[in-house]
């Protein structure tokens, strides 16, 4: 009996919503754990990068004016698609990362339910973070976090998917969007998430993946004018402080990361939904 | 006109204090209630009465840069017979056309109980000498158009100058007056550069009192256009309007608003905020281009009980 | 008015069959439905005043059942159960109910009365929403405020009212299930028919059986249920007469106990509201679900310099309100619960008459059977008249006039009740000042009515005590780490 030839797929960015190839024409190998050959994914370049900037501006309007619980119903989907798709995700964490058959599951399962961990937050952080504040005179004065914009991201280089799960859920639970350089090594599972999000009434724009080189784009991520805030853990621990550098000029926000990745199966904290909120306060008397 | 209306329109700064006292218009209670009343369900009867109600209430349009006699002509006969193959189907209110092609228009719809409508006043900007915007008008007026749609100097408003606001409707309205046939002037306040509710309202109130027989949301130029929040806000006006003073005055809206749906929603916000005696086309207007052949395939559909499609009406 | 009308909107009914009611229905114990051994309730339409269906009842060893399984399971499976897993079973609940939304709103509408149109786009999506919101609490108590490890308390029993049956049914289980307790819950006597479908939706998530219990029965059965020693906390919401007793009854023991009572809510009107969404919001306030609302503003407090403008248009607006078949989409306002609840709307009114006020009626048309009630608005109101002071639970509108500030604080507060207030005027300040004045858990400025499950609701006084939504909302149903 033949075996029947498989329809392999075409891995290409992810950006305001549709999947184009890199404008440079570029693509870069990618292969499993053990060297065989898997497929060739773009490779992003620094007009990949503007453009995706570019995009995620123009989808933070919709995307932070859109109610919390609009947003925690959104991220919820993106969690229900994801179940859906555990074969392929566990498939393609085994290759890229080695694990065996039940590691990789639970690895997947832990990234579908760190979604719906951030999912919901949406609706809790104003109550938790914010606050009326008890001003020594006759106004009223409440603070409200709202989100900071749109934040890059350089993705952990190792955990393909759950470290993935982990930088980029905060991000929009905050009311954020999100420019993301996926791992370079081990992009694929990036790219699987981003078809999950297209598919999941995530508006295009409000995440963007590119696959690539963290040395080569995140120079122009960190110094872009119109990036909010950072997280470089994608970045050797030399490159974060020239990055961190860069990002000073224009006072970009820049995620304190620990020394060591951290082990991305713990329940993380809020400290990274905290860096992507700005407090706002504001004041108004009380008088007849 | 009342006593406390004559002495509002006495000069620039009692306008002013007029319109600025007129009650607020909170935004998120009229949006929440005209969505409310858009889920009112027409059906039926009902229906079938709404859309040709529709139909007679449309002033349709073309306003492009391309127009010709011919295209002006064409619009003319579908005006008149809008769905050729059903003879039953009611003719629209009236064709709207820019001054120098009102001519045509009146020629082609003699005698047939459809008014021509002309813009004026430098439409759709409004952007233009004072001298200039009159001769717009009486190029409309003397072209034998029975209906102006003139847009009012929305710089001037948003500066606070009312006064120039409300004495240029007055000037035009003086025109339409000395013509010879009976003409009706509708007052454009493009809501969608006004901003506000607020100024909606005041603006409206505005045009009202400067003798507007119909106050019209919007050129369909620009984007946002007629909306069913803005449409309440003036519903409400007439309504206050004749509240005080017992005459009737009109609304039209204009731009964006395409299907039946859309058209059923308004006759439904004119019933239920200004009342049923608003329910005609002295009173209310739709101006529409595309919208007719929708409630042409929906008046179709109730006849047949079958969906219809576009390639069975003319043009 | 019919005959006269130019545009009259025809019936446009939605399906009853969409609610596919059974002839009967049955208690949920233990995740199965079984018969119980109390009399079976018919349950009517207050529309038509004819029975939708047949109810078993539980009997006080049904609720001995009850009580025993929400205790293993809360022992066995939910507690110990991690706050990330129990989220994920309340999110299901939610999707769930937004997947049945349509059959569940019209199921509501036959039993309750309430216009389609409120079922379908206010009651199910906010039950939904409850269930959503509460969900992704489940696994995050360490952050609302309550310690660094907040503990549930074991078995809630609750009983809900009938004005909100499934919302009112996801005020209480929501809560309670994303902060590990499990659930007794008896339904309102006239309405248990979406609490049992709900049931059917915790078997297709597959919930653990025992977390949720719905027990249908009357008066005696929630009795049972709020003085059963095997239930740690319970939530009631209902009238303030039976609050008082079931307080009385818990008095000095170690039941946790929250109430949600009565109100007889101010609406204040001050001379620069934005007129015309006040008259909205004065509607709302009274009318939105026939006045069947704890809340309601039934109390309009209006500025003197502009009473006679404020009633010319709310009776202009009242006119336009449709009475009638609720389940038609045009339908405003319901039928009213029941034949006891109609009679208890007339004797109230006739008081009001009888005590002196101006009583004006919409001339609306009222159809012929079913418990019906037209839109009342009274004028000449005193605060001495019981109009004025007792909850009507009806379309029944009392009207006062204020001059001062002051004035209108004082007439506001001055009721023993303190659930809701609304205050309309432009003036920013005036807001805040009043909102911290004003003794009632909500105050709504510039609007009426809004529920969130994000913002805690609940009463001052004797509205009761405790607040459902919001991070507030949850400490009702959790040990903090310095309660004992």
């Amino acid at each position: 009996m033949t075996e029947r030839v498989g329809v392999a797929k075409t891995y290409k960015l992810y950006i305001g919503g549709k999947f184009p190839r890199s404008e440079s024409g570029r693509s870069c190998p990618v292969t499993s754990h053990d060297g065989a050959f898997l497929a060739n994914a773009a490779q992003a370049s620094r007009k990949d990068l503007r453009d995706a900037v570019v995009a995620a501006r123009g989808a933070f309007g919709g995307w932070s004016g859109a109610t919390a619980y609009n947003r925690g119903q959104v991220l919820y989907r993106v969690a229900e698609v994801m179940e859906g798709r555990r074969q392929q995700f566990v498939a393609e964490v085994r290759d890229a990362e080695g694990l065996a058959v039940d590691s990789a599951e639970s690895v997947v399962d832990t990234a579908i339910d760190r979604w719906v961990w951030y999912a919901g937050w949406t609706d809790k952080l104003a109550a938790v973070l914010g606050a009326t504040n008890p001003v020594a005179g006759p106004y009223f004065s409440f603070t409200v976090p709202e989100p900071t914009g749109v934040v890059g991201v350089l993705a952990p280089q190792r955990s393909s998917l759950l470290g993935l799960v982990s930088v980029l859920a905060p991000v929009l639970a905050t009311g954020c969007t999100a420019v993301v350089v996926s791992s370079a090594a081990r992009p694929l599972p990036a790219i699987t998430l981003a078809e999950v999000l297209a598919t999941s009434d995530v508006p295009g724009g409000v995440v963007n993946v590119l696959t690539g080189q963290a040395a080569e784009l995140g120079p122009w991520l960190a110094s872009h004018a119109d990036v909010n805030a950072l997280d470089l853990t994608g970045a050797d621990a030399e490159q974060r402080v020239e990055l961190a550098r860069a990002a000073a000029e224009t006072v970009t926000r820049v995620l304190r990361l620990p020394e060591r990745e951290p082990d991305w199966t713990t329940p993380p904290g809020i400290a990274r939904l905290r860096a992507y909120l700005e407090d706002k306060t504001v004041w108004h008397p009380m008088g007849v | 006109m009342p006593v406390v209306l004559a002495d509002a329109t006495r000069d620039e700064s009692s306008l002013r204090r007029f319109l600025r006292g007129l009650p607020g218009v909170d935004q998120v209670g009229v949006e929440q209630r005209a969505a409310g009343l858009a889920t009112r369900s027409v059906k039926q009867d009902a229906k079938r009465w709404a859309i040709d109600t529709a139909i007679g209430m449309v002033d349709l349009t073309t306003l492009e840069g391309a127009d010709t006699a011919g295209s002006v002509r064409a619009l003319c006969a579908k005006a008149v017979r809008p769905d050729p193959q059903r003879p039953d189907t009611p003719h629209v209110a009236a064709v709207c056309v820019y001054p120098d092609l009102a001519a045509t228009a009146v020629e082609a719809l003699a005698g047939t109980g459809v008014a021509v409508a002309s813009v004026a006043t430098a439409f759709p900007s409004g952007r233009s000498s004072r001298s200039v915007k009159l001769a717009d008008t009486a190029l409309a007026v003397d072209s034998g158009a029975t209906e102006v749609d003139m847009v009012i100097d929305r710089g001037a408003f948003l500066e606070g100058r009312y006064g120039d606001v409300y004495d240029e409707i007055v000037a035009v309205k003086a025109l339409c007056a000395a013509a010879q046939n009976t003409v009706h002037l509708k007052v454009i306040l493009e809501t969608g550069e006004l901003a506000t509710y607020d100024n909606v309202r005041r603006a409206s109130w505005l045009a009202l009192l400067a003798g507007g027989e119909v106050i019209k949301t919007s050129t369909g130029k620009i984007s946002p256009a007629a909306t069913l929040p803005v449409a309440h806000v003036m519903l409400q006006a007439v309504r206050d309007f004749h509240e005080v003073t017992g005459q009737p005055r009109g609304v039209k809206v204009a731009g964006g608003i395409r299907t039946t749906k859309d058209a059923i929603r308004y006759l439904v916000a004119v019933k239920e905020v200004a009342g049923e005696r608003w329910l005609t086309p002295s009173l209310f207007r739709f101006g529409a281009s595309s919208l007719l052949n929708d409630l042409l395939l929906q008046r179709r559909a109730k006849q047949d009980g079958h969906y219809s499609s576009p390639v069975y009406l003319p043009e | 008015m019919k005959g006269e009308t130019v545009f009259d909107y025809a019936p446009a009914p939605e399906n009853p069959d969409i609610a596919r009611v059974k002839q009967h229905y049955q208690p949920f114990i233990d995740g199965e439905f079984t018969d119980g051994g109390g009399e079976p309730l018919k349950t009517l339409n207050p529309a038509t005043g004819e029975v939708l269906a047949e109810v078993s009842t539980v009997s006080s060893s049904d609720v001995d059942n009850a009580v025993s399984a929400a205790r293993e399971a809360f022992e066995r499976v939910w507690s110990p159960m991690p706050g990330t897993e129990r989220a994920k079973y309340v999110f299901r609940l939610a999707r769930l109910i937004q997947e049945r939304a349509r059959e569940l709103a019209v199921l509501e509408s036959l039993d309750n009365g309430k216009p389609i149109k409120e079922s379908r786009d206010t009651d199910i999506p906010t039950a939904a929403a409850h269930f959503f919101y509460h969900a992704g609490w489940a696994d995050k108590l360490g952050y609302a405020g309550l310690g660094r490890d907040p503990k549930p308390l074991g078995v809630a029993g609750q009983v809900i009212p009938w004005n909100f049956p499934l919302l009112m049914l996801a005020w209480k289980i929501a809560p309670a299930l994303a902060t590990g307790n499990t659930v007794v819950l008896k339904p309102a006597e006239t309405t248990p028919l979406t609490a049992l479908v709900f049931a059917e939706i915790c078997q297709q998530a597959e919930l653990p059986p025992g977390v949720v219990n719905i027990v249908p029965g009357g008066g005696d059965v929630g009795q049972t249920l709020v003085s059963h020693p095997g239930v740690d906390k319970v939530a009631f919401t209902g009238s303030t007469e039976v609050g008082k007793q079931i307080q009385r009854q818990l008095a000095g023991s170690r039941t946790r106990l929250t109430l949600e009572l009565g109100g007889k809510a101010a609406n204040i009107v001050f001379d620069d509201a934005a007129i015309d969404q006040a008259i909205e919001g004065i509607v709302n306030g009274i009318f939105f679900n026939q006045g069947h609302v704890c809340c309601a503003g039934s109390r309009l407090l209006v500025q003197e310099s502009v009473v006679d403008e404020v009633l010319t248009n709310l009776r202009a607006r009242v006119e336009t309100l449709r009475i009638g078949d609720p389940l038609d989409k045009n339908t405003d306002i319901g039928a009213i619960n029941s034949a006891e609840q109609l009679a208890k709307i007339r004797e109230l009114v006739a008081s009001g008459e009888g005590e002196g006020a101006s009583r004006w009626t919409s001339p609306c048309p009222v159809p012929e059977r079913g418990f019906f009630f037209a839109p009342t608005v009274f004028s000449d109101v005193e605060s001495s008249m019981r109009i004025a002071r007792e909850e009507i639970f009806g379309p029944v509108l009392s009207v006062q006039t204020f001059r001062t500030l002051d004035e209108a604080v004082t007439m506001a507060n001055t009721t023993p009740y303190g659930l809701s207030a609304g205050v309309w005027t432009e003036k920013g300040s005036r807001i805040l000042w009043l909102t911290s004045r004003l003794r009632a858990g909500v105050v709504w400025a510039n609007t009426f009515n809004r529920f969130d499950p994000a913002a805690p609701f609940g009463g001052y006084k004797e509205s009761g005590f405790g607040r459902e939504g919001g991070r507030s909302g949850l400490a009702a149903y959790l040990q903090g780490d310095d309660d004992d």
